[in-house]
């Protein structure tokens, strides 16, 4: 095979004769088709979600911040490091408009999880393909060798030009002063850009791991890395953010200066990346990585032996990512810390309103913050965890562990301990990464303990995500990614609940929510003792439900 | 004890198809029980009730003496499993599988399992995710046959493997009926289960159609014979048994009956035999030829020499 990707020279038309390059595209059309069939509950419930969560913000802004003063009184709160962290760039804050409020707040926010969402289309129609041996049949037919990640690409496009569609159109509809349709198509385009990006990115990822798990995981972490600069950058108002697409795309100042070239090199990344994936697609075979696997041990070691051991095994490469992830990230919010006073210093009116949620310094109120915003990242990895048993039962290596002297109980147990272990394990990689930084950075070394023990202050939170899991498994094996919910409330509700001034009972239902804000508030036990006897419940609860059901069988 | 297996009446049904309507099979301790059947019929089905990965909607299950829901830890310790679909680990080797399937089950016998994997010729060392579906094939059955289990279920446990592994495997099975080891064999080949077991119990739609020994289904098997002699063979027709005589030369075609085989080859013999070649009927043909009614009116031809 020779065929390159691109036709050189002109197109030899002959009719009757495809192209070379139209050959490796082939089927291209059928597939894209196919994709969107298969997603056709998904991507509508992606976008309308998306798109139904930014229009309810974009209302609410109007209507808990009316007047001028309101808005700046909250601009005001806004400036500090842990805040800017966590939504965008101070320039936003010039003119709080509510146009700019959604700028600031949003526009971040919709990167990330568009991004989530090109990157599970795109892997999911491509790695998991070839994974479960599907892609070679589909490939045996008058199919191109680019057609499936073409058509996945395209898929994930129509999902976030669908996106950027509904906010371009919807938020003008709002009636809300300021909306304007210019504005509104850019935040659109900037979001969707963000979604192009992001599937490029995935497309390069998904050549280079043999499983969709570890593909998604490593586009992820891209993403994540992404969003951890521009959070550096824009709480140290360095140039660091400009080393992230996403702080590129924020800087597009939607509603406030409506500037359209940062579109331009984001839109030139996603189209250089995922011209990345294509070549790099040409080098391997089909199924296979970029690495060739290496032989492993003749024999088992003593460990692999229990179903524990089993599921330690499973999980672990998992776990040392989400372990190292949470490592830097903790250390990179921790690097800061040091700086929130002196960057506050001026700030009276936020160093009053910090000083009522009980903390002892500046610094401590920024820890509890940004170390929910860890957490609830780690939640991600409870959830991921226990995701596995299902996959393994899908995948028919449940079924000869369970035919051994291994009962329903033990398997699953097995999965649950290593997801309990492991969720905390990352707090606790986390707490060490914020915690040395913090320590460093403030020069306090006092520091170091409180801010390990106020990260794993989250692990019953973390226990109660793993036992949620466990309980959606045991019960309702097919829809196991409710479990999703857990994080993705904790997130939403903690980005948006402050700006919306939402009732804090709505925070309170999340796990996350009821944990004590160490170390801005002092230590209370008893919700952490309630938030353990839940998570023992529901593991209880998942283990009764999964002894009488059917294994889902192949 | 001398009931290994007793299903009666066993029913199961996923949403609104029948997989099990009423199945009855019985399996005497000791014995090779081939478990045959065309696809879909529900061979796999009644396993995993066996092994208590499905709940059975209706009837009764006996393994062993006990209940395969109930007791199905207690159960697996004594038994083990080939699935008809092996998967593997996609990162744990051929060889980390064995050990971690055979731990699981109970005992470990290092030097059974070594002298397994050097007959199927299996390389221990390479990950779940590069085997082929036979190498894959052959971790599950050294996992089984590795144990004592006193019960194999073994689930279309020869489908990927090459010739010369099918005989290594049939030449296993036999050793473990000679240590008095239990074996339900399910296939959807004939002649493998004609080899290897002691009787049969065919299996359609969900329920068992036949069961006996394999001299009592003879009367089912119509052996296919093609030979050429050095003289025209003449009165074949007449023989009782034999079906559909097709000559061209030297050249004869004809089906016979299983039990009138012998007179039919000494018939050629007298001809002088050159050579001879003979097909056992396949499960397809002997599904065809005696519950051919709805395959007919679907279309399919009937008469299992026109199928060929």
């Amino acid at each position: 095979m020779t065929a390159t990707t691109t036709a050189t020279g002109t197109p030899t038309a002959a009719p009757g004769r495809p192209r070379r390059s139209s050959a490796t595209l082939a089927g291209t059309a059928a597939l894209l088709r196919f994709d969107l069939r298969r997603d056709r509950v998904r991507i509508p419930a992606w976008v309308l979600g998306l798109g139904l969560l930014t229009l309810a913000s974009a209302n609410s802004v109007h209507a808990v911040y009316p007047t001028a003063a309101d808005r700046a009184s909250i601009a005001h709160a806004s400036a500090g490091p842990a805040v800017l962290a966590m939504t965008g760039p101070g320039h936003y804050l010039a003119d709080y408009t509510w146009g700019a409020m959604l700028g600031h707040r949003l526009l971040g926010l919709l990167a990330v999880l568009a991004g989530l969402m090109s990157v599970l289309i795109v892997s999911r129609h491509t790695r998991a393909e070839e994974e479960s041996g599907r892609a070679e049949l589909v490939r045996s037919a008058a199919v191109g060798r680019h057609a499936q990640l073409a058509a996945a690409l395209a898929t994930a496009a129509v999902a976030d030009l669908a996106l950027g569609l509904l906010l371009a159109a919807g938020l003008p509809g709002l009636g809300v002063p300021g909306l304007d349709t210019g504005g509104a198509l850019l935040f659109g385009a900037a979001t969707a850009a963000a979604g192009l990006l992001f599937a490029a990115v995935a497309a390069v990822a998904v050549q280079v791991t043999e499983h969709a798990r570890t593909a998604s995981g490593l586009a992820l972490a891209v993403l994540g890395a992404a969003y951890a600069l521009r959070a550096a950058g824009d709480a140290g108002a360095n140039g660091l953010a400009w080393a992230s697409p996403i702080g590129w795309l924020q800087r597009t100042y939607p509603f406030l200066d409506d500037r359209w070239w940062p579109l331009l090199p984001a839109l030139a990344l996603a189209a250089a990346t995922g011209a990345a994936g294509f070549a790099l697609s040409t080098r391997r075979d089909v199924g296979a990585g970029l690495r060739a696997t290496r032989p492993g041990p003749p024999t088992a070691r003593p460990f692999l032996g229990t179903p524990l051991g089993l599921a330690l095994r499973l999980h672990r490469g998992l776990l040392g990512g989400f372990a190292v992830a949470l490592l830097l990230l903790g250390a990179m919010y921790g690097s800061l810390l040091g700086n929130a006073d002196s960057m506050l210093k001026d700030v009276d009116q936020l160093k009053e309103a910090l000083a009522r949620l009980g903390g002892r310094t500046l610094a401590d109120s920024f820890a509890a913050m940004t170390l929910l915003v860890v957490a609830v990242v780690g939640a991600v990895y409870a959830v991921l965890a226990m995701l596995r048993p299902r996959a393994e039962e899908t995948a028919g290596r449940a079924e000869p562990v369970l035919a051994t002297g291994v009962s329903r109980s033990g398997w699953l147990g097995g999965h649950l301990v290593a997801a309990l272990l492991g969720s905390t394990a990352v707090l606790l990689a986390a707490g060490v990464g914020f915690g040395l930084a913090g320590a460093l950075s403030t020069g306090d070394g006092g520091a170091f303990p409180r801010l390990v023990g106020a990260a794993l202050a989250f692990a019953p939170a973390q226990w109660v995500t793993v036992g949620f899991a466990a309980a959606v498994y045991g019960w309702l094996p097919r829809a196991t990614p409710l479990a999703w919910l857990v994080p993705a409330y904790a997130f939403v509700i903690g980005y948006l609940g402050p700006l919306l001034k939402l009732p804090s009972g709505l925070e309170r239902l999340s796990p996350f929510g009821q944990v004590p804000r160490l170390p801005a508030a002092a230590m209370d036990w008893t919700p952490l003792a309630a938030l353990t006897l839940v998570a023992a419940a529901l593991i209880a609860l998942a283990l009764a439900g999964f002894r009488r059901r059917d294994l889902d069988l192949r | 004890m001398t009931k290994a297996i007793t299903l009666s009446g066993l029913r199961k049904t996923f949403g609104r198809t029948a997989a099990l309507d009423g199945l009855d099979l019985t399996v005497e301790t000791g014995e090779v029980h081939g478990f045959l059947g065309p696809n879909g019929a529900g061979k796999s089905t009644a396993i995993r009730v066996l092994l208590g990965l499905l709940r059975a909607d209706g009837g009764s299950a006996r393994l062993l003496g006990k209940d395969p829901w109930h007791d199905a830890v207690e159960l697996h310790r004594r038994l083990a499993y080939v699935p008809g679909d092996v998967e593997l680990w996609p990162n744990l080797t051929g060889g980390e599988a064995i050990d971690l399937l055979s731990r699981l089950r109970g005992r470990l016998d290092r030097r059974r399992r070594d002298e397994l994997i050097e007959r199927f010729d299996l390389d221990p060392t390479k990950k779940g995710r590069s085997y082929s579906k036979g190498n894959r094939q052959k971790v599950a059955i050294v996992a089984a046959l590795a144990s004592d289990a006193e019960l194999l279920l073994l689930d279309e446990p020869t489908s990927g493997l090459d010739p010369l592994m099918e005989v290594v495997f049939q030449d296993v099975v036999r050793q473990a009926r000679g240590q008095g080891r239990t074996v339900l064999l399910s296939s959807h080949l004939l002649d493998e289960v004609e080899k290897l077991g002691d009787r049969v119990s065919i299996i359609r739609h969900g329920r068992v159609v036949q069961t006996g020994s394999l001299g009592e289904l003879r009367h089912l098997t119509r052996t296919t014979v093609e030979a050429e002699t050095h003289r025209p063979v003449t009165g074949l027709e007449t023989l009782e048994g034999v079906h559909g005589v097709r000559t061209e030369g030297a050249r004869v075609r004809f089906a016979v009956d299983g039990a009138h085989l012998d007179a039919a080859v000494r018939r050629l013999g007298e001809a002088g035999l050159r050579s001879l070649v003979s097909h056992p009927p396949t499960l397809e043909e002997l599904m065809l030829r005696h519950y051919g009614d709805e395959l007919a009116a679907n279309g399919h031809p009937v008469d299992g020499e026109a199928a060929r």
